[in-house]
């Protein structure tokens, strides 16, 4: 519709998003509880409710895909949640199907793509379901229940009302006074507690009873359990239990209606009156704080942290000035700026956490997902696949979670599908049938680790060295000298990782080399630990954030410049006497072994002092994964904060930066990005050959 | 000034709607649009009325759009509210039922942001509905 904003299809696409994520979640909790053998119908209803939002909005929206899809889904789940369909596996897989394609649909409508999806099976799939619904209900005439509650039911409502009766569930009415003010909190709680003893059916209010700060709910619920039971468990002053009594079999129509509750009678109560008198102001101001989420672009926090970055500099100007209040006898004076200074610099610091909190979610966003794929790679393979994760609380960057979630499901296909052993292969090596996936996630300083281990065969360390030596990136000779580990940084290598046949799962021609490359345009790396018949471990380590960097700030020639710690494993001094040539490039020994160098001058081509031995320089070895590149440098300056912005369109495409940094002298740095630099300076250089031990 | 209180989980729906009442340009008074996420918030915002207008979703959790009808229709302060049901076309039986407790109308989602707006027109009291602009 051409009359939305760009900001409500945004709304509209996060929401549905959101939608999406929720049904994902519902099914995977049902998917559990279908094997644990329970039966949640709300979860159900969950579902149902999810996809009939989604649907109103695809409408509104003009989103005829979502739609088309929504509506095929939404009639499957109201026959399930009506009880006319029965829920097993075959029809949760087709489910988790219409999740994938809700998926594939919102990227191609978020892209504004006319592309064709292929959905037409999956609405035979759908069709096929509807077309077995079945249609039974039980009566609800048995009990004396108020005409005027019944009125009220939504179709669902009064299915489940019936499907309780059908299992023979007593019927009980709760009363129950509510503080307007509390009512949320402690309808949860009620909630809670009473899903122990079977399901409320619906929440009426009542209309009586009620003054201006409390609302008084009859509470339909059904039980398994005995009126003492649940007066024992839900009782309390403003509720009052009572059952409602089943009709005597073949005796005539009741004519006593449903018993009043008696201990509770406010016969004073004063109704709906609204108080004017006492509200004023203060209501009118509450009235608008009731809703308390907001959803938000990330590019305004983005914004936001650029003003930081900027009151950043202002704060170093002011140290500056402090000292030279200092410098000139201006002892007082500078004191007092420097307390201010100090006042300034702590209350940045916690605008800095807040906005940054602000863009954290949970690690969990992106674990559901992977669950799905666990499930659906399992069943495609006929692998059965146990995930235990750990952590998913663990927060990190919006924009990193978002990017993560590509990477980690390759690592997981491949677990599955060259990692784990097929089901008889495990019981013959002593394994249990299920293999095992552990997703853990947990923060350490300023990086979160994502681990993804499986307790597979490991990595056939004399194969990859094989397939490596067949595609030419390294000799026998090479193959013979390097460690173990350097074997195992080979699966890292472009092709090396990819299998021969394109199978179902992880043939798809992207490899080991792609996820690292992704991981570290987060300014992550990513390692492997592997033993042969026990399992492989990866371990990604990100920073917690990309709005800030930690950066070392160093000097080259005449320019400042600021690499990324999350990217530096250590700077060292620097000895011109320690260089030796190796296949004319310079490399110093580091702990015995070869560290190639890169004069950061030299590349970028800046003016400077010509080399002389005797001044005294630095080496900071910058670190991707297990590759390392010694950068030779004039200066250090120190550790630093910085907010990195990004270059102009023209200077984009130069490798090596990632973008420039006001320093805090008004001046502009740039940045240097370390993987690019990396990758770009040991190009010319054989892969294995630069983890090459020293040979001297 | 108008008062009409929007009762609807979906965050984008809620926003479509107050978009199209704050827009229509025939009402001269301005709108004021309270939204309600939940069931229980229509509860609690209805004391704080009076509205000229409620418009609702049925499909909601715990307190569901039938039983806000026929809460306004029980309440002394509100009986005379005039609802409108904002609902899929799969709900019909849960529609008409709305209809049946009291509800002045409904509108089928999805709908236009025109179809809302003289749907919603219908309900206006007259005074409000026919005033020029000022000035």
């Amino acid at each position: 519709m051409a009359e939305l904003s760009d900001k409500a299809r945004e709304e509209f696409f996060s929401e549905a998003q959101e939608i999406i994520e929720t049904l994902s979640r519902n099914l995977l909790s049902l998917d559990s509880a279908i094997k644990a053998g329970i039966s949640d119908p709300s979860l159900i209803n969950e579902a149902f409710r999810a996809v009939h939002t989604l649907k109103g909005l695809a409408g509104l929206f003009g989103a005829a895909r979502l739609g088309a899809l929504s509506h095929r889904l939404e009639d499957v789940l109201d026959d399930l949640r009506l009880g006319r369909v029965e829920l097993g596996q075959d029809v949760l897989d087709v489910l988790f199907g219409a999740v994938e394609a809700y998926t594939r649909i919102l990227q191609a409508e978020k892209a504004d793509s006319d592309e064709e999806l292929d959905v037409e099976q999956l609405f035979v799939e759908l069709e096929r379901i509807g077309a077995g619904a079945t249609e039974h209900q039980s009566p609800v005439a048995d009990y004396e229940l108020d005409p005027g509650l019944l009125a009220v039911l939504t179709e669902y409502e009064e299915h489940r009302l019936r499907a309780n009766i059908a299992l023979q569930m007593q019927l009980y009415r709760l009363r129950v006074q509510f503080d307007l003010s509390t009512i949320d909190k402690v309808l949860e709680e009620m909630k809670e507690r009473a899903k122990r003893h079977g399901e409320i059916i619906t929440y009426l209010p009542t209309g009586e009873a009620t003054s201006a700060d409390t609302i008084e709910l009859d509470l339909l619920m059904a039980s398994r359990d005995d009126l003492a039971t649940l007066i024992g468990s839900l009782g309390a002053d403003h509720v009052v239990i009572e059952e409602i009594p089943r009709r005597a079999r073949r005796s005539h129509p009741a004519t006593m209606p449903p018993r009043r509750p008696t201990a509770l009678g406010r016969a004073d109560s004063v109704g709906m009156q609204p108080d004017l008198e006492r509200g004023g102001l203060e209501q009118a101001a509450s009235l608008r704080s009731l809703t308390q989420t907001v959803r938000v672009d990330i590019r305004k926090l983005d914004h936001l942290m650029n003003i930081v970055g900027e009151l950043a500099i202002v704060r170093s100007a002011f140290g500056r000035v402090a000292e030279k209040l200092r410098g000139e006898g201006q002892r007082k004076l500078a004191a007092e700026l420097q307390r201010l200074h100090r006042n300034f610099d702590r209350r940045l610091g916690e605008m800095q956490d807040g906005i940054l909190e602000v863009r954290m979610v949970p690690l969990g966003q992106v674990f559901d997902r992977l669950a799905r794929v666990v499930r659906q790679i399992s069943r495609e393979v006929g692998k059965e696949i146990r995930l235990v994760i750990t952590g998913a609380e663990t927060e990190i960057d919006k924009l990193i979670v978002e990017e993560l979630s590509d990477p980690l499901m390759h690592m997981i296909r491949n677990a599955i599908d060259h990692g784990i052993e097929a089901g008889q292969g495990r019981v013959e090596v002593g394994k249990p049938l299920a293999g095992t996936i552990a997703l853990n996630a947990f923060q350490k300083g300023n990086h979160v680790m994502i681990e993804v281990e499986d307790d597979g065969r490991g990595i056939d360390l004399a194969r990859l060295t094989e397939k490596a030596i067949t595609l030419g990136k390294l000799t026998r000779s090479e193959a013979q000298e390097m460690s173990r580990d350097e074997v195992l940084a080979l699966i890292f290598l472009p092709g090396l990782s990819t299998r021969e046949s394109a199978d179902d799962v992880s043939g798809r021609g992207v490899g080991m080399d792609i996820v690292k490359t992704n991981i570290s345009k987060l300014g992550g790396v990513i390692d492997v630990h592997s033993e042969s018949g026990i399992g492989t471990k990866m371990t990604i380590t990100l920073p917690i954030t990309l709005a800030i960097v930690s950066a070392l700030l160093i000097q080259a020639g005449q320019h400042t410049l600021a690499i990324p710690l999350s990217s530096v494993s250590e700077a060292i001094a620097f000895e011109e006497t320690a260089v030796r040539l190796v296949d004319g490039r310079e490399v110093i020994t580091l702990r015995g072994q070869t560290l190639p160098l890169c004069r950061l001058d030299r590349l970028m081509a800046l003016e400077t002092a010509p080399y002389s031995a005797s001044r005294r320089r630095f080496v900071v070895v910058a670190a991707l994964g297990q590759r390392r590149l010694g950068l030779v440098v004039d200066f250090l300056y120190g550790q630093e904060d910085i907010v990195i912005k990004p270059l102009g369109k023209s200077l984009s495409a130069v490798r090596g930066f990632a973008g420039a940094t006001e320093l805090g002298d008004q001046r502009v740095g740039l940045v240097l990005d370390a993987a690019g630099l990396i990758e770009e300076v040991l190009a010319g250089i054989e892969a294995p050959r630069t983890l090459e031990r020293a040979s001297g | 000034m108008l008062r009409i209180l929007v009762v609807e989980d979906s965050a984008s729906m809620r926003s479509f709607v107050r978009n199209a009442l704050e827009s229509d340009t025939r009402t001269s008074a301005g709108v004021d649009v309270v939204e309600a996420s939940s069931g229980f918030e229509a509860l609690r915002l209805l004391p704080r009325g009076p509205y000229d207008l409620v418009i609702t979703d049925i499909n909601m959790p715990d307190i569901n759009g039938l039983e806000l009808i026929s809460f306004i229709r029980k309440s002394e302060s509100h009986k005379a509210t005039p609802v409108l049901i904002i609902s899929t076309q799969s709900s019909e039986r849960d529609r008409a039922r709305g209809l049946s407790l009291g509800a002045n109308g409904y509108l089928i989602k999805p709908f236009s942001q025109e179809a809302l707006q003289t749907e919603v027109w219908r309900f206006l009291p007259r005074g409000i509905a026919h005033a020029k602009p000022h000035g």
